[in-house]
């Protein structure tokens, strides 16, 4: 869906305060999410994602702040009964009743007064749209971890909400199992135009659901938008660390031409290591870095984008946008920011491998299993680490 | 040994012949502890289940209180229970001493904490999301506790038998606001023990077989409910 044409908002919260024991756990100042839209909120534990998912629902009081509901302002235009039941909610928990699949899907409905020989269609469809029809008379209490979980969505959707909150709906499953579930939510999703509101702390679960994504910490909202603008172009160095800039480094502009930004690193920024490589393999024109009053080990990058000599700038450099080549080579271009470098530790990350590099200044990259064999790399080696100029995205200090 | 045995052929003999006494008796040590028990659940499950869901200043003495009264000692009760429906007391004028009605207090006092207690922890035992859980699926508040309370059926089921248990076997508390008068106030355990202290052991054995087989046949329909409940 294209989220940038001005439609009312579904959902709207201004100001909204959430204390606790008197301290605040949730200060958001604006949210607005359109009908059909698919936001996620993603931050580390105890950001307030969940609470900020219970305070737009109604389910725990607002310290400060209005919900509004299609325009209308939760407890004055609407009944918050009224608003609770154009909405659902799943939780990482699929916090089933002690009774059978089918009888938990239509629990809703039935709550809602909804004549039974109604119920029983709407919740066989969805039974079926979940795949758990064969589950219909089982107890919830013997169901699996998944099977559990397909039986709570189904139970949200049984209710058509116009409105669903997922409170780390997969979080408990199995990768298989929550592949699984994540593809048919996506599509029942999509063609049901539901509007839903996601927490979770999987940013792969959030790139895939979401049409926007919003980090949060501390409570706040710190940045919000489209998952290829939160991912590529982070606001802070939170954000940064968080969707996984794995690479941050301080340095300062010297100069910016045609689009091109040159960035001096202080060496002395990092403090030296055994084994780091010798200044004399490393990039540092000694003459711009000393010009510009940083000691004559800086080394140069280049970054695509504007900025003022003289400022400092963050940088940021996602694993998966260095590569690794063997040995020590001089291909430096405009274009490419190319580093010799010693690896200083490898680790598994999943279905590739996170090497550390010290070139001066920290750097991670990922490479696969077959390019760690390939390159024969191992602790104490020396590779160069290149990256793009545009693969660096910086964050003005201050 | 004899005088055992004598005993058991005395119950045996009582309860083919239907006896009308011990019927008398059975039946309104029945009624009133029945009755007791159903005010119990009313006022123990209401208020274990308020306890639990909210959080007020003082909620800890509360349930510590509310878990003394769990073993609260009947005697005590039957002592505090005579005081207040005495003659002179604050509600003698109700002229309910020495009634079936006394001993339905009396013993409904010694229930209700019993249930209260019970019925806190199992409410408490329950996810604490699942209230939010039902409130989003769109239930009033009314809807939201009478859903917990089915959830937390197995448990209650406990709080009923563990209520019962205690008042239709407690003797100190019905003998003292009961009196146990004959055929009007005397109940299974009062009878029992105004037996034994007469020395006719075997009427007493025959009327303790009776309670015991009461409070079985009465704690096996529960466990049947209870055990067809559980998730398997």
């Amino acid at each position: 869906m294209t989220v940038n044409e001005p439609r009312t908002p579904i959902l709207q919260g201004e100001n909204i305060q959430v204390q606790r024991g008197g301290k605040r756990v949730l200060d958001v100042s604006s949210l607005k999410i359109v009908p059909g839209e698919i936001l996620s909120v993603i931050g580390p534990n105890g950001a307030g994602k969940t609470t900020l998912l219970q305070a737009l629902s109604q389910l725990i009081r607002l310290g400060q702040g209005n919900i509004y509901f299609q325009g209308k302002k939760i407890g004055a235009d609407m009944p918050p009964l009224e608003y609770r039941r154009c909405l659902a909610m799943v939780f990482q928990e699929a916090l089933l009743f002690d009774t059978t699949v089918y009888a938990n899907v239509a629990s809703g409905l039935k709550i809602r007064g909804v004549k039974s020989s109604e119920i029983v269609s709407l919740v066989n469809t969805r039974l079926q749209q979940f795949g758990i029809e064969h589950l219909r008379d089982r107890s919830a209490k013997t169901l699996s971890g998944g099977e559990a979980q397909r039986t709570s969505l189904a139970r949200a959707f049984a209710i058509e909400p116009q409105l669903l909150f997922l409170d780390e709906p997969f979080a408990a499953l199995d990768p298989p199992t929550r592949e699984a579930l994540l593809e048919d939510l996506n599509r029942i999703l999509r063609t049901s135009g539901t509007t839903a509101i996601m927490a979770t702390h999987d940013q792969v679960e959030a790139l895939r659901l979401s049409d926007r994504i919003a980090v949060m910490n501390e409570g706040r909202i710190v940045q919000i938008g489209p998952p290829a603008e939160v991912m590529n172009h982070p606001v802070d160095e939170f954000v940064a660390s968080f969707v996984g800039m794995e690479t941050i480094f301080e340095g300062k502009v010297l100069n910016c031409e045609r689009g091109t930004t040159t960035i001096a690193v202080s060496r002395s920024a990092y403090p030296a290591t055994a084994d780091a490589p010798p200044t004399s393999m490393t990039n540092s024109p000694s003459s711009m870095a000393e010009a510009s009053g940083l000691d004559v080990g800086a080394l140069i990058i280049e970054v695509a984008g504007q900025a003022k000599a003289g400022e400092q700038i963050l940088c940021c450099i996602r694993p998966e946008h260095v590569t690794l080549s063997p040995g020590v080579r001089a291909d430096r271009s405009s274009a490419r920011n190319a580093f010799p470098t010693v690896i200083a530790r490898i680790s598994p990350a999943g279905a590739f491998y996170k090497v550390h590099l010290n070139g001066g200044f920290p750097l991670v990259a990922y490479v696969t299993v077959q390019s760690i064999e390939d390159l024969d790399l191992r602790v104490g080696t020396i590779v160069t680490a290149s990256f793009k100029a545009t693969a660096v995205h910086m964050i003005r200090r201050g | 040994m004899d005088i055992i045995f004598e005993g058991l052929k005395q119950a045996l003999s009582l309860l083919i012949s239907f006896d009308p006494e011990v019927m008398g008796i059975t039946w309104l040590s029945l009624k009133v502890s029945g009755t007791a028990t159903l005010i119990s659940l009313f006022i123990g499950i209401g208020i274990g289940t308020a306890v639990a869901l909210t959080s007020f200043p003082g909620r800890q003495i509360v349930v510590g209180l509310i878990n003394t009264g769990m073993g609260l000692p009947p005697v005590v009760v039957g002592l505090f229970v005579t005081i207040f429906l005495w003659r002179n007391g604050p509600f003698g004028a109700l002229e309910i001493l020495y009634t079936p009605l006394a001993i339905i207090i009396a013993q409904s006092i010694i229930a209700t904490p019993i249930v209260m207690g019970i019925t806190l922890a199992a409410m408490q035992q329950l996810p604490r999301k699942l209230r939010l859980q039902i409130l989003a699926l769109g239930a009033t508040r009314f809807q939201m506790v009478w859903l917990l309370i089915k959830e937390a059926k197995l448990s209650l089921m406990a709080a009923v038998m563990a209520g019962f248990g205690g008042v239709i076997s407690e003797v100190g508390a019905s003998i003292m606001v009961g009196g146990n008068i004959k055929g009007y106030t005397r109940v299974l355990t009062t009878a029992t023990v105004m037996e034994t202290s007469k020395g006719n052991f075997d009427v007493a054995i025959a009327l303790s077989v009776i309670l015991l087989l009461f409070a079985f046949a009465i704690n096996m329909v529960l466990t049947r409910v209870q055990q067809r409940e559980r998730p398997r």
